[in-house]
């Protein structure tokens, strides 16, 4: 049904396209990860295709992959009625510097979803205003959606969190909302980097 | 007489300007329990909020990946607890696409006629407790009534009622009972009385209505890019309906309307709602009239659908059959597919990947509702403390969808 979609991604983004197909009928794009936002941002202004949802973003994990991880986005074109998913591929085998460009200034469900996928997979969006937990609490360790997580590991026991000076810390702090409340921010942004110490 | 507030002018009055930091919920009732709002006050207005969701994660995309597809079907009943049994659907029919499968029409008509039934209690669930926050008990009581006849006639149906765990691949549990199509026409019935009586109660009063018009007003643009769908998004005046956009089961078949509104304010959201229990009587009436009385339910596909008892027991392909579909699962073609429905708050959507075994390799549910709480944010910023409540009840967040 939205098979132009496919070919006019392809005619404008060449290097970008790695496959296509259409199982089930869903049209689905792979793209490079490089060029992950600049399709995007094609797909929701070009008036052809003009897809101003962004219904779901989600990640899979493919442990034996190279590279590991999956990020699938479904958009939705409401005037003209037809849909698109669009992947990318990043990370390596051990689950590391998945990194991959934020869509969330573009459509503003990105936000939330990206968080998700960030909190169960540990998926980093490069340029997300607000990259925290939210599902799951700060002191979680690993991600659990990563096939590699057991799902009947036991997290460890966490501390009563101290907060100093609770009547005096600014609120809304460096991008943070809660003085007295999740702290994750507290080590930086949360990226890979960051959480290794 | 001098005017009072001279002095007020002429002074420099010593008002304490550090915002208010103010944390509302989890256990707030307002918040039904499971998200946190930790707000910055300005006198009464919020300046700033910040909404945090995951009380109420259980990890239900993690346990969908250990067991076996069938074993999915109690998950998705948890997800939005107040209309299971659409999940259930959505859920068979994302499986159904995959393996290529169409359910017999007496099924078709029973799982729409079931589905609307859960439309219905969840829109009660969700405006009666609008008006109960807002301090009308009375309809409250009135909807949950309305409600428990529905769970009534579930529990005839199938056995529970609220987590049914009903529909399967390739059909449901149980053809329908001697009695279905009698029961569901009385309970639509009932149903419309008592949105007319509720109607009556809070469409003519002044407390009500001034608190839910021009309250919490999102603009097209907004509730689109927010990914904001069903009876939210249409009250921004979008006529967007999975049923009608993309017809699912038999909803091309049947006549129903799709209620907008205009100013997309709550009070907008809560006639919404209103106005689409009304049209899904009219599509459970409908389902009735067409609905076969006897009949097949299930698909005669042996790769899906455990073989009658009487076989499993005394033949020694019944056991087998049965017993490599309850063991090993039944196996979905490997592949990835994204099936959408329209559920109680929206566009409930089911990507599945699977590697061709009899265990999903990834079940990812496409919460409504998570979008929608994810706009509360842009809803309530700049109103006042008081208005949350009506703004926060006519998004209508489930919890057990919001955070799975």
């Amino acid at each position: 049904m939205a098979k132009f979609l496919i070919d006019l991604v392809a005619q404008k983004f060449p290097s970008a396209v790695i496959a296509s197909h259409s199982h089930h009928g869903d049209e689905t794009i792979l793209l490079e990860a490089a060029s992950w936002r600049a399709v995007a941002q094609f797909l929701r202004d070009d008036p052809r295709t003009a897809m101003d949802m962004l219904v779901d973003l989600t990640a899979v994990d493919y442990p034996d992959r190279d590279p590991r991880f999956e990020i699938v986005v479904h958009l939705l074109s409401l005037g003209k009625g037809h849909r698109l998913r669009i992947k990318t591929r990043v990370g390596d085998p051990e689950g590391e510097s998945v990194r991959v460009d934020t869509l969330s200034d573009l459509w503003a469900s990105a936000n939330w979803a990206e968080r998700e996928a960030y909190d169960l997979f540990g998926v980093t969006f490069v340029g997300h205003p607000d990259l925290r937990r939210i599902l799951l609490y700060p002191e979680f360790e690993g991600h659990p959606l990563r096939k590699d997580y057991p799902a009947e590991q036991i997290q460890p026991l966490i501390a009563y969190r101290d907060v100093e000076n609770i009547e005096k810390i600014a609120p809304f702090g460096r991008d943070e909302g809660m003085p007295f409340g999740r702290q994750t921010h507290a080590r930086g942004l949360g990226g890979p980097e960051e959480e290794s110490n | 007489m001098e005017p009072l507030d001279q002095e007020l002018d002429e002074s420099e009055l010593e008002i304490p300007t550090e915002p208010m930091l103010l944390n509302v919920g989890p256990a707030h009732p307002a918040m039904h329990g499971t998200v946190r709002c930790v707000m910055e006050l300005s006198g009464e207005s919020i300046e700033k909020v910040d909404v945090q969701v995951g009380y109420l994660h259980r990890g239900f995309e993690k346990m969908c990946e250990r067991g076996t597809w069938t074993q999915v079907f109690p998950y998705v009943d948890r997800c939005n607890y107040v209309s299971p049994m659409l999940n259930n659907v959505a859920f068979a029919l994302a499986c159904e696409k995959m393996l290529e499968i169409q359910v017999p029409e007496r099924c078709q008509w029973y799982r729409m006629a079931l589905g609307e039934l859960a439309r219905i209690s969840d829109h009660l669930t969700c405006d009666g407790a609008m008006a109960m926050e807002l301090g009308a008990f009375t309809p409250f009581l009135w909807m949950i009534k309305g409600r428990e006849m529905v769970w009534d006639l579930m529990e005839e149906e199938t056995g529970a009622r609220l987590t049914h765990s009903f529909g399967r691949v390739g059909g449901m549990a149980q053809p329908p009972t001697e009695g279905f199509k009698e029961n569901a026409r009385a309970v639509g019935r009932h149903i419309l009385t008592i949105i007319d009586e509720v109607e009556k109660l809070l469409l003519g009063n002044r407390i009500f209505l001034d608190r839910l018009e021009n309250v919490g007003i999102i603009s097209q643009e907004d509730a689109v890019s927010l990914g904001w769908t069903g009876p939210c998004l249409r009250a921004t005046g979008i006529p967007y309906d999975v049923r009608k956009a993309s017809p699912y089961l038999k909803y091309g078949e049947v006549d129903f309307e799709v209620p907008v509104g205009q100013t997309s304010d709550c009070f907008d959201r809560f006639m919404v709602r209103i106005e689409e229990m009304k049209q899904s009587v009219r599509i459970v009436e409908q389902c009735l009239a067409r609905m076969p009385d006897s009949g097949p339910v299930n698909v005669d596909d042996p790769r899906v659908i455990l073989p009658p008892k009487q076989d499993v027991y005394n033949t020694i392909e019944g056991t087998i059959q049965h017993f490599k579909i309850v063991m090993e699962g039944l196996k979905l073609p490997a592949g990835e597919l994204y099936s959408y429905t329209e559920g109680g708050n929206g566009e409930l959507g089911f990507y599945l990947v699977s590697d061709g075994s009899g265990t999903p390799w990834r079940v990812r549910i496409r919460p409504p509702c998570y979008y929608i709480t994810s706009g509360l944010e842009r809803v309530i910023t700049g109103r006042m403390m008081a208005d949350v409540v009506p703004c926060f009840g006519s998004l209508n967040m489930i919890g057990g969808e919001c955070d799975r």
